[in-house]
Formats: structure tokens, C-alpha cells, sequence
């Protein structure tokens, strides 16, 4: 039996969903949770969920999918180097798909530029060492789940000396979008479901400004179907006991204080940019990372010529009001018709942990109609 | 009679592809020792098949496959198992194959003659002759090694009735014949680039028997498939979108190894995605499935068999999966290559 059958239990749900329903009994207006990593909106969808919680619970989606997150400017100063001569590109597989203004990495691809999916950051630095007379460059995205990765193999490419391999980085932080998310006149939230894999990284602490300053509890949740419904039941009985703290339910990986080495390997590497353009949630400040100064020289944006234009969003999508939990997928007025997965107008519709993308593959049937044939 | 010199090349060079005697001796020292049969060995240009009475069925398939041995088989077995599964699903008894190579300048002989033996052992072993074949070279980076066409001609008996999406019915069940994403997960790690080791082995085997096994059963068989690229996932779509049905399928009752299942859950992949190549899917009445299910289970490559799900009404159009949670789920057309999620 693997460790996770236990998190994925039928009958353990089951008795679990009869206690949520309890707890969710003298709630008699719609209670709106947001589950804030992209990884949560995945499992949401892929169990079904939704269809399986009380009524009057709904679980709004956030800005944790990091690939969702990423402005279309960002992709075409990408593109721009994937082009550049005796440049190879490296990144992860749900990036290649991302439009950029005019095309997307796998286009660019398909177009004759050097770009290769990897699963990690090392395989990227592995690839340098294999093609010395190569420019391997690693497009870096991720919150501080994956940034650590890039910062070890930042270290590791200047222990070995190894010149021709440099990080565009992307690298952003979860805390500053849900204080943007929070000031924003347009959202009602009644508490968060907060990341695992972010928190294993950066622990509990972070999230006490949301009950002090905001007044919304938070339970940092697994990633496992029961792992979820427990979260959401934490978060109800918070209401209950009239509480507003944070909580940790995903204590089997998260600690108050988080990862300690991780966190300097971090601070190490890296400086806070003042400010970083999300996608559909505009500049945020202090919300993003780049190579401190002392790894410079590893900074793709400084070893080649980056056009580092801002790129409106298409007109039509709305993604931002998705990420920022106002619209949910099925309300955006191009879900299912101009933008799909094939052909991806925003973000969302992309990476398998999008809000949009979910719901749209995995999306309860009650929800999204879909013409016959 | 002129006296053979023994075959000592060690790549393949453009001369094995000018029809010269490189070409001739190239065909003696590897092809006509492993796939001899007395039609191929007539060596005129096409093959004459005696044919059984029925309807005649034809298909084709080219094989790329990278790595082009992993566990469980190679680029050679499959091409005969890819074809032979087409005709099985046809519901036809398969009668001679044709096999097409496309060899790079620079391919190792010693490579070649593995996957041509690997292609005539499966041939025999399935029992359908290879009777008439190709060989083409092409310049050094024009083509990544070799490449393999096979195409398989085959009969559907005079008395079997009809397979096809017109067939299904609401209340039919839906059975595949084990367990899912075998051959693809072992293709993938096979590549060795994904620094992850599970003990997979490809499911490449030929399915006429297990075919065989069920239409002699249930000869009311409404519509069978083997789930190749895109996985169960995508036959099964391919049918509700052909009869304007829908399919609910048990997730809990899925057969998958758990191997599959763990390096999945780490490549952000779903089993029901990923290629088969030693599987069939089939929609049966529902009074047959209990029938159904015992024929295959009772076949060698049918142990891990399953009733997996039902054929409905509605959504007409979508497959859909039913969670063990009673959730459900959309269970759509792949989009893309089924691109690894990144946290």
C-alpha cells in the first residue's frame, strides 16, 4: 500500500464529509473558501470535490498555479533568447504551451530554436556541462516551492565553474498576491485553504498577518482528497468556535518555521525585485525573485539582450479576475469557446494546475455545459 | 551456384541501400535468415496470399519508438504486435504481414539484426508471416536510426457479426483486458532521463488471441479497440463521439499496477492517458459481461481483466469518471503530449 491510499480512502471520506456536513449546518449563506496553490485546484477537480461538499461551501481558486501567474511579456523576453544564437532554452513541460504575445515556447520550438523540457533545474545544469560550446539558459518559474531547486543548482553551477549556464528567473512569492488579492474592493472571503508544498518551504508564521490583519483564518492543507476535506472542515470549525487563527493541517510536512536550510539557500541566492508584473493582477510589489547580486553573472537578463516589454493581456481574457477568485472559470466570457487547452488564450488554460484548465478537463459535468456529439 | 561471402559490415552505409550487392548481401546476412517464409522467400516483387472466405481488412503502421529496446520489448516486436492488435480489434483473423525499414547511415549491424530477430520472433510466435518487405537508406541525421512500416492484411470470418460504434447501446458494459499505461511508463522511464527507476515492463503483445477468445464467447460483441497512443482515455473517446452515447467509468475499478500508478503520481501523468500495446477495450451487452470477462480472464494475457465501467445516455458525447469519492470527472481528449506538471 503506498503511503498516500490511506489520504485517498472512500470510507475515511465518506465519514469525514458526514462530520463537514455537520459542521456546515448552521451556515445558512454561502461560505466562500480559497484554496490558494494551483496544486489544491487540481486535486479539487480531479476527485470531484466540489460535488461532494456541502452546498453552501464554495471553494474559490487562487493565484498558486505559478505557471498561471507568469505575464505575457515574460514569455516573449523568453522566446527572445530561446532565439538567440547558440542559445538552448530549458524549462518545465507546461511552460512550452504558454502564448506569449505572437507564439509560445513550443512554437518557437517547432520554428528551429534550441528549447527542452526538463523536470529539474539540475537536468538544465547537466545539459550545460553536456554542451560547453552552448548557451544553456533555465527559464525558471515557480513560488518557493521550486525556487530552492534553482538556488542549489545556482550554487552548484558556480562550484563547478560551469560559465555557459545561466537561470531566466521567475520566481515569485506567495504571500504578497493574497495581501493583493485581500485589498482588492472586489473579493468576499470567508478563509484560505493554504499550500502544502509552499509552506513545507517558508512553514506556518508567514500566514499570521491573515487572521490578525485581515481577519481570515487559515488552514494549510495536503494535497490528498481527504488532506482537503479536512481542511475545509478545520476552517468551518474555526467558524464555529467563533476562532480566526492558523492552522496547520498538513502537519505530517509542515512546521511552524518551515525549512530552515531551504530558506537560507534562498536568501543566499536571491534579492526581492521592488516589484514584478502578474499576470491579471498587475505590478505587485516586492513579490518576486532575481539572482542577487553576488550571482549576477548567472542572470540570463544580464548575459543577453532581453526586450522586456509589457504586454497588455488580450482584451477578451480574464484570467485575472479568475486568479483573483472574482470570476470563476465557467463566468469568464471565452471558457470553452475561444479558449481551450488547444488553443489557450490565458494562462489559466494551460498548466493542468489552472483554474480554467481544471475545470475545464476535469470539470463536474453539473457545471459546464457541453453540447451533445 | 555462386559462393556467399561472409557478411562481415558492421554499420549500415548508403551502398546497403542502392539495390547493388551491398543490398543483396545486407538482405541474406540479416532479413532472410530471421523472417524466411516459402512466400518471402520467392523474392518476386509482391507476395500472392490465399485468402479464407470473408471480408478482407487492411491497415497500416509506421514505428519510431525512442529508446528502440525497453523492457519488455523493442522497436521490432512492436512493429509486428502494432499491426497485428489493428486487425484484432477489426475483428479479423490475422493473415500476413509487410514490413517496410527505413535504416540511418551508421546504424549498428549488430542493432539491426536484434530488432529484425526480435520482428521475426514475434511474427512466428503470433503466427502471421512477414511476405514481403523494403529496405530504404537515408543519409546520416536524416531519420533517428530506423524506423519500421508494417502493414497486416487479415480476413473477417464470413460468419461473425459486425464490431462497430453503431453497435452500442445504453446499459452495455465496458471491459479492457488489464492493466493501463504499462508500455508507455516503461518507454518513458526506459529513456533514462527522468533519474527514476520502477519496474515496469511493456505490455507489447499480440492481442488477436485474446480477440479470438472473446468474440467466440460473446459473438454479440458491439465494438472493441486496442488503446495504443493516447491511452484508454482516447479510445474510449473516440467511441462516444462516433455513437453519440456517453461512458462512465469506476476509477476504483480501473487496473493499474502500482509501479504505473507511483511514476504517474510523480511525472503528473494519468494512466488513462498513457499507451497500451498489449490491450483491448470492448463494449459488450450487459447480460454478456460476466461471460465476457471470464474469456478473458481465462486467456494468458487476459488475468487482470475488468468490468470497468457502463455505456449511458447522457452526457452524450463525454466519458466520464466516477471517483471513489462519488465525484466525478470529465475524462477528455488528451491535449498535446501529455506534458509533465511541474509542482
Amino acid at each position: 500500500m503506498s503511503p498516500f491510499e490511506g489520504f485517498r480512502d472512500p470510507v475515511g471520506a465518506r465519514h469525514l464529509v458526514a462530520h463537514l456536513n455537520q459542521l456546515a449546518e448552521p451556515e445558512t449563506q454561502t461560505v466562500r473558501f480559497m484554496e490558494v496553490c494551483g496544486g489544491h485546484t487540481h486535486s479539487i477537480y480531479r476527485y470531484g470535490l466540489e460535488q461532494i461538499l456541502p452546498p453552501q461551501i464554495e471553494l474559490v481558486h487562487g493565484p498558486g498555479c505559478p505557471v498561471c501567474v507568469i505575464p505575457m511579456g515574460r514569455i516573449d523576453d523568453a522566446i527572445s533568447i530561446a532565439r538567440q544564437p547558440n542559445v538552448t532554452l530549458t524549462t518545465f513541460g507546461d511552460l512550452l504551451r504558454v502564448p506569449g504575445s505572437t507564439s509560445s515556447l513550443l512554437e518557437t520550438k517547432a520554428r528551429g530554436a534550441d528549447v527542452r523540457m526538463v523536470y529539474s533545474p539540475l537536468d538544465a545544469l547537466k545539459l550545460a556541462c553536456e554542451l560547453p560550446d552552448r548557451q544553456v539558459v533555465f527559464l525558471a518559474v515557480g513560488f518557493e516551492t521550486t525556487a530552492p531547486s534553482t538556488a542549489i543548482t545556482v550554487q552548484k553551477a558556480r562550484k563547478m565553474g560551469v560559465a555557459n549556464f545561466s537561470v531566466f528567473c521567475n520566481h515569485v512569492t506567495i504571500v504578497p498576491p493574497v495581501k493583493a488579492i485581500l485589498d482588492s474592493p472586489d473579493q468576499r472571503l470567508d478563509g484560505f485553504l493554504g499550500p502544502g508544498h509552499v509552506s513545507t518551504v517558508i512553514g506556518t508564521r508567514p500566514y499570521e498577518f491573515l487572521p490578525r490583519r485581515y481577519k481570515q483564518p487559515i488552514v494549510v492543507s495536503g494535497f490528498e482528497p481527504l488532506d482537503i476535506i479536512q481542511g475545509v472542515a478545520m476552517l468551518l470549525a474555526q467558524r464555529r468556535d467563533g476562532r480566526c487563527e492558523v492552522e496547520n493541517q498538513y502537519s505530517r510536512a509542515v512546521t511552524l518555521d518551515g525549512n530552515e536550510r531551504a530558506l537560507a539557500v534562498l536568501s543566499e541566492v536571491f534579492r526581492l525585485r521592488p516589484h514584478f508584473e502578474w499576470r491579471g493582477l498587475g505590478f505587485i510589489a516586492q513579490s518576486a525573485l532575481a539572482l542577487a547580486d553576488k550571482y549576477a553573472d548567472f542572470d540570463a537578463e544580464l548575459r543577453f539582450e532581453v526586450p522586456g516589454v509589457r504586454v497588455a493581456d488580450p482584451k477578451a481574457c480574464q484570467c485575472g479576475e479568475v486568479l483573483k477568485g472574482v470570476l470563476r472559470p465557467w463566468e469568464c466570457k471565452v471558457f470553452g469557446t475561444a479558449c481551450t487547452p488547444q488553443t489557450p488564450i490565458g494562462t489559466c488554460m494551460v498548466s493542468s494546475e489552472g483554474a480554467c484548465a481544471a475545470a475545464y478537463s476535469y470539470g463536474g459535468i453539473r457545471r459546464i455545459p457541453v453540447s451533445a456529439g | 551456384m555462386k559462393r556467399r561471402q561472409r557478411f562481415t559490415d558492421e554499420v549500415v552505409t548508403m551502398a546497403h541501400g542502392a539495390g547493388g550487392m551491398a543490398s543483396a548481401a545486407l538482405f541474406e546476412a540479416v532479413f532472410a535468415p530471421a523472417l524466411s517464409n516459402p512466400l518471402l522467400d520467392t523474392r518476386e516483387d509482391g507476395a500472392v496470399v490465399d485468402l479464407p472466405p470473408g471480408q478482407l481488412v487492411v491497415t497500416t503502421d509506421s514505428f519510431v519508438v525512442r529508446p528502440r529496446r525497453f523492457p519488455g520489448g523493442s522497436l521490432g516486436n512492436l512493429a509486428v504486435h502494432g499491426s497485428i492488435n489493428d486487425l484484432a480489434a477489426m475483428g479479423a483473423v490475422p493473415i500476413a504481414l509487410t514490413a517496410a525499414f527505413v535504416l540511418e547511415e551508421g546504424l549498428a549491424i549488430s542493432e539491426l539484426r536484434l530488432i529484425v530477430n526480435d520482428l521475426a520472433e514475434a511474427a512466428t510466435a503470433a503466427g502471421v508471416p512477414v511476405v514481403a518487405g523494403d529496405t530504404k537508406v537515408v543519409e546520416s541525421g536524416a531519420a533517428d536510426g530506423l524506423y519500421i512500416t508494417t502493414t497486416g492484411i487479415g480476413v473477417i470470418p464470413v460468419h461473425r457479426p459486425a464490431l462497430g460504434a453503431g453497435f452500442v447501446r445504453v446499459g452495455d458494459a465496458v471491459l479492457v483486458s488489464g492493466t493501463i499505461g504499462d508500455h508507455g511508463i516503461a518507454v518513458l522511464l526506459a529513456r533514462g532521463d527522468l533519474a527514476l527507476e520502477a519496474d515496469v515492463v511493456s505490455d507489447t503483445a499480440a492481442v488477436h488471441g485474446l480477440a479470438a477468445a472473446l468474440l467466440d464467447a460473446v459473438p454479440t460483441t458491439r465494438w472493441l479497440r486496442d488503446p495504443t497512443r493516447g491511452g484508454l482515455a482516447s479510445a474510449l473517446n473516440e467511441l462516444v463521439e462516433l455513437c453519440g452515447l456517453a461512458i462512465e467509468i469506476d476509477e476504483s475499478s480501473l487496473p493499474v499496477l502500482a509501479a504505473v500508478a507511483g511514476a504517474s503520481e510523480l511525472l503528473g501523468l494519468d494512466p488513462l492517458y498513457i499507451a497500451n500495446e498489449g490491450k483491448l477495450v470492448a463494449i459488450v451487452g450487459a447480460e454478456h459481461a460476466q461471460q465476457a470477462l471470464t474469456a478473458w480472464r481465462n486467456h494468458p494475457l487476459g488475468a487482470r481483466s475488468a468490468i470497468i465501467g457502463r455505456v449511458t445516455a447522457d452526457p452524450a458525447g463525454m466519458v466520464i469518471g466516477r471517483t471513489g469519492f462519488g465525484g466525478t470527472r470529465v475524462i477528455d481528449l488528451l491535449v498535446g503530449d501529455p506534458l509533465p506538471r511541474i509542482c
